[in-house]
């Protein structure tokens, strides 16, 4: 084939200044380790938190008031929606019972106290559940659930914090205020569930209802409610049959999930991550100046010899493709180690900034790799473009002519 | 040699446009080649006949007038016809051989054949046309920079017959070599000649101008009657 001959002679033409297609070359590994490396980062970023939250993907909460969303802090931030006058009343908790049917539908009663710990004080999210209810939400790593109201379940940060085993007393309340003190004992720890949507078990502690609204009052007056889907394809319809139920005629819950906060996080993740990666494009930039100027002055020195090839019969198309095979092997060469390079050096950013690599040998992850080589390539294929022309439209007279 | 003209210049005119005015170089020149002749190229220096060369190599066209290259007007061709023209009917032998540097002798002569069929060569024709100009052996292998002068010119003539053009251009083919290699190239042109090859040469060693059959002396871009 023809351009199998003209691409060997790229090949010699590259070779003929080896040291100085190696330095242009070196740009083109830069530019490609540095927007590689930042999108492999990205990713894995991206895809920690994705699964972090999508473990929360079967969950809707349900929360006193309407207008905006209180901005769904992680975990319903214990006590958040503690309110006086906000609350989901008993009524409107049937018609969120009847809209999820048959999902499972759990009413949470929150607070956020004073404890106190031997000579330890301090405060905690205090969550009041049905019995039932702590079974199907919270798993137990140690100890049992509860055995009677005046036992308790503690997040295992708290209970690390607090040095609290199983039989540790807490007691829970100020005793300067009008609802003095109350103590609990810890049946058992709540094992760990880190980032959640419905509530934040893990610096928290777990009563039961009875024993909440005995401590608190306020019966039948619910902080949130938390719907527990037994298909999370069901989100959408789910919460517009709650929708319906109860906020035909003026919003009086509000309603989210975890898709949500998961859009926002991972949308302003990406924006951050595009930034990184147009600033390591940069470099790419200044790789393409440097690799249209190697081609540039191989035009500049080769203008007698392209003289000869045109002379003999080299049409211009062969002569441009000449030049571009050769901008496209230093493409390939630079952009390739540079992709090996990213791997590596992606690997221990990875590494060191997220602290996992769990996510790192996966499609989104790795996909930067061939994404990074092929515009490395396409960047240096781009800058041989102008010399290539130049090279082809040469008169071949005159660059016979040359010297 | 026969009486049907190869090379048919009519009326052709070629003026470069300079910054300081336009320069006449070929000045309304006729003239036929026959197949098979042997013609020299004589002039003073700037007298027009590398313009003439080159009108008729195909590397450039005439600003009028009528040239006609085995009868195809080449002042109606475009680019890509003219390349195909000088890739086929051409074999072009210049004064400093103008090989690829970045080619073998072998690689050289193999290139045109390359560049016509678009598949490396089969038919060992390269090195047929090798040895018939005196190169053969490890000597095929060296690079252009690494043969003597008289050898450089000989993988020229080489490199010019691959394609089995019906002309041969030489543009002072002896200007770099001594005399004895002049010789011995010239030799081979005449042998090309009588095989039937119609050579036009450009010269200014009137020497070297008694191997053609018919001499004609350009002046001021007009042919000297």
């Amino acid at each position: 084939m023809t351009q199998n001959v003209i691409f060997d002679l790229s090949v010699r033409n590259v070779r003929r200044h080896f040291l100085r297609s190696i330095l242009a070359a070196i740009g083109i590994v830069i530019g490609v380790i540095a927007i590689t490396s930042i999108g492999i980062m990205g990713a894995n970023l991206t895809l920690s938190v994705t699964e972090t939250l999508s473990a929360n993907s079967d969950t809707i909460k349900v929360s006193p008031g309407g207008g905006p969303s209180s901005g769904g802090g992680f975990g319903g931030g214990g006590g958040s929606g503690n309110d006086e006058d906000e609350y989901i009343s008993e009524d409107q908790f049937r018609d969120i019972v009847q809209a999820a049917s048959p999902n499972t539908v759990i009413p949470v009663y929150s607070e956020s106290d004073t404890i106190t710990v031997g000579d330890l004080e301090g405060r905690a999210a205090i969550y009041g559940l049905d019995d039932t209810d702590i079974t199907t939400l919270i798993t137990v790593a140690n100890g049992t659930y509860l055995k009677s109201t005046s036992t308790a379940l503690v997040g295992p940060t708290l209970a690390e914090r607090y040095d609290l085993k199983i039989g540790s007393r807490i007691k829970i309340g100020d005793e300067d205020s009008d609802e003095g003190t109350s103590t609990v004992r810890v049946a058992g720890i709540i094992e760990e569930r880190g980032m959640t949507y419905d509530i934040s078990t893990d610096n928290a502690i777990v009563v039961s209802d009875r024993w909440f609204t005995s401590v608190y009052g306020n019966e039948g007056e619910y902080d949130e409610v938390i719907v527990k889907l037994n298909d999370i394809n069901d989100v959408d319809e789910v919460e517009e049959a709650i929708d319906n139920q109860l906020n035909r005629r003026e919003d009086e819950v509000t309603i989210s999930d975890a898709s949500r906060m998961l859009d926002s996080i991972t949308s302003s993740l990406s924006m951050i991550i595009y930034m990184m990666m147009g600033i390591g494009a940069i470099s790419l930039l200044v790789a393409a100046v440097s690799i249209f100027n190697v081609m540039m002055m191989s035009v500049t020195e080769r203008t007698r010899e392209i003289g000869i090839l045109r002379s003999i019969g080299t049409r211009r198309s062969v002569v441009r493709r000449m030049f571009l095979y050769e901008a496209f092997i230093l493409g390939v060469i630079g952009a390739v180690i540079g992709g090996i390079l990213s791997v590596i050096i992606g690997y221990t950013v990875v590494l060191v900034m997220i602290g996992t690599t769990a996510y790192f040998f996966t499609f989104d992850s790795l996909i930067y790799v061939p994404y990074g080589i092929a515009v490395g390539i396409a960047v240096c294929v781009l800058s041989g473009v102008y010399p290539a022309w130049k090279a082809a439209d040469l008169d071949p007279i005159q660059a016979l002519a040359a010297e | 040699m026969s009486s049907v003209p190869v090379i048919s210049l009519r009326d052709v005119t070629k003026v470069y446009s300079l910054p300081a005015g336009d320069v006449v170089a070929l000045d309304h020149v006729s003239l036929d080649i026959m197949e098979g002749e042997f013609v020299a190229i004589m002039g003073p220096s700037g007298s027009g006949k590398t313009t003439l060369l080159n009108q008729i190599g195909s590397l450039d066209v005439p600003t009028s007038g009528d040239l006609f290259i085995a009868g195809k007007n080449i002042g109606e061709m475009n680019d890509d016809e003219l390349t195909d023209m000088r890739r086929d009917t051409i074999g072009y032998i210049f004064q400093k051989f103008n090989l690829i540097p970045l080619l073998t002798v072998y690689e050289n002569v193999e290139y045109p054949l390359i560049l016509k069929y678009g598949k490396r060569d089969t038919t060992g024709r390269p090195i047929e046309l090798l040895k018939m100009v005196g190169l053969e052996g490890p000597m095929l292998e060296h690079k252009p920079t690494e043969i003597s002068g008289g050898q450089q010119q000989r993988v020229a003539i080489a490199r010019a017959l691959v394609n089995d053009p019906k002309i041969l251009l030489c543009d002072e083919p002896t200007g770099n070599l001594d005399t004895k290699t002049s010789k011995q190239i010239m030799d081979i042109l005449t042998d090309l000649n009588r095989q039937g090859r119609t050579i036009v040469m450009v010269t200014h060693d009137p020497e070297t101008a008694t191997y053609a059959h018919r001499t004609i002396v350009i002046r001021d871009g007009r042919v000297d009657p």
